[in-house]
């Protein structure tokens, strides 16, 4: 039987002495997108972060082709864009900055001024490249973190509530995006409550 | 190490953006370092008697006070989940985060000194002791006020909190430190002092890091 490229097995977690929860399984495969759903407090954003491995799970195993992810930490986050519920944008900084440095402190050479533009175009960010984020409205953050996202040029993204505060144009420009990301291989896991307009977009209810 | 570079250069780019943070930390070193020529009087021999103890008090406590920012900033805008997600050792982002705190605060400290020592009354060699002692010295203070920082990670009252577990643990800097420029006044051995000072600051260097980050991981959770 072929092995998924990323598998969950029986993954169990606890936040402050609380199980959040247990006995979760699924895989993902090239291609696919995983939307987690649940209400509020039923432990999607626990769930990402024990995927990226900052918060640590009680029991249970991530394998990523078959090896399990905490084994080679780094290697697993060198794959992983991260879009968390706060941007991870610092405001003195102008958008076109903070692109840079994040994409720096992924490892990376300072990346070439093409690929920052092809990530702030996808999102319609292009006119505000030079502004400091802190000028920006929530709406606008949401999309520079998003194009952060884009720029990593990860397999795996992991994002949470990725449409949160986005006007309808930013959201179609997102799902495109998403769409291309996902066409060319990569994988994603959101948590969300609105639809992601993936066709054969699959879904996880923690109840 | 393009990382390591990287995060430092970023630290300094926003430092360069507030001024006012870097002003506030060195204008507080200045007023708080004069209060004593006035409260104690004129008297020279009494004030370069006490003019090191004074000097290094100060620049500690100054140093403390830009410290408490150091990490929640990033914890408060979400980069500190990029950094550790990060794909290189957590270790270096904490010792480049107190790389770039020195660069800001003890270095400009360190330039400084000179400058209110002479308000004591201090020699020319006693002046250049102070500074070199505050360059070998701050180092340790970033970095011990770097661990105190990430311990006190979302804690309330965090300013108070760390100053309390950084002080203490800066006790042998700064009697090295003060004790250095009094050796040159009485004659005893400056370079051994300095050589201490060098010591502790790299016993710092070998271990805060590793404890930064794991306290880094632990405020991630």
């Amino acid at each position: 039987m072929a092995t998924s490229l990323l598998e969950v097995a029986d993954l169990a977690c606890r936040r402050g002495g609380r199980r959040v929860f247990e006995r979760l399984s699924f895989t993902v495969d090239r291609g696919q997108l995983m939307a987690l759903r649940g209400r509020n407090g039923s432990g999607k954003t626990t769930l990402l972060r024990a995927l990226a491995l900052l918060v640590r799970a009680e029991s249970g195993a991530i394998r990523w082709q078959g090896t399990d992810v905490a084994a080679e930490p780094e290697a697993w986050r060198g794959r992983l864009a991260w879009l968390g519920h706060l941007e991870g944008l610092k405001g003195d900084l102008s958008v076109r900055e903070n692109l840079a440095v994040a994409e720096r402190l992924r490892g990376g050479q300072p990346p070439d001024l093409g690929r920052v533009d092809a990530a702030l175009g996808a999102l319609d960010l292009l006119l505000l490249a030079g502004r400091p984020v802190r000028t920006l409205s929530a709406g606008q953050r949401r999309r520079a973190a998003l194009a952060r996202v884009l720029l990593a040029d990860a397999t795996l993204w992991l994002l949470d509530e990725p449409l949160n505060a986005l006007d309808a144009p930013a959201q179609t420009a997102f799902r495109a995006a998403l769409n291309r990301h996902l066409a060319a291989g990569g994988l994603a896991i959101a948590a969300t409550h609105a639809d992601l307009g993936v066709p054969g977009g699959r879904t996880l209810d923690l109840a | 190490m393009s990382g390591f570079a990287a995060l430092v250069a970023r630290d300094l780019r926003l430092a360069w953006r507030r001024p006012g943070d870097v002003a506030v930390v060195l204008a507080f070193f200045v007023v708080a370092t004069t209060l004593f020529p006035l409260g104690i009087g004129p008297e020279t021999n009494v004030l370069a008697r006490i003019a090191a103890g004074v000097l290094w008090c100060a620049a500690l406590f100054a140093a403390l006070l830009s410290l408490d920012r150091l990490f929640a900033a990033d914890f408060e805008d979400g980069t500190l989940d990029l950094l550790l997600l990060a794909p290189w050792p957590l270790e270096l982002a904490a010792l480049a985060k107190c790389a770039a705190h020195w660069i800001v605060t003890g270095l400009p400290l360190a330039a400084l000194a000179p400058l209110l020592g002479l308000a004591f009354g201090l020699e020319p060699d006693a002046l250049l002791g102070l500074s070199a002692t505050l360059l070998v010295g701050t180092p340790t203070l970033s970095l011990i006020g770097g661990l105190a920082a990430a311990l006190t990670l979302g804690a309330r009252k965090s300013g108070a909190l760390l100053a309390l577990l950084a002080l203490p643990l800066c006790v042998p800097t700064l009697i090295f430190g003060a004790g250095a420029v009094e050796a040159l006044a009485t004659g005893g051995d400056f370079g051994a002092h300095l050589a201490l000072l060098a010591a502790l600051a790299l016993v710092a260097l070998a271990t805060t890091p590793w404890a930064i980050a794991a306290a880094l991981r632990q405020a991630g959770e």
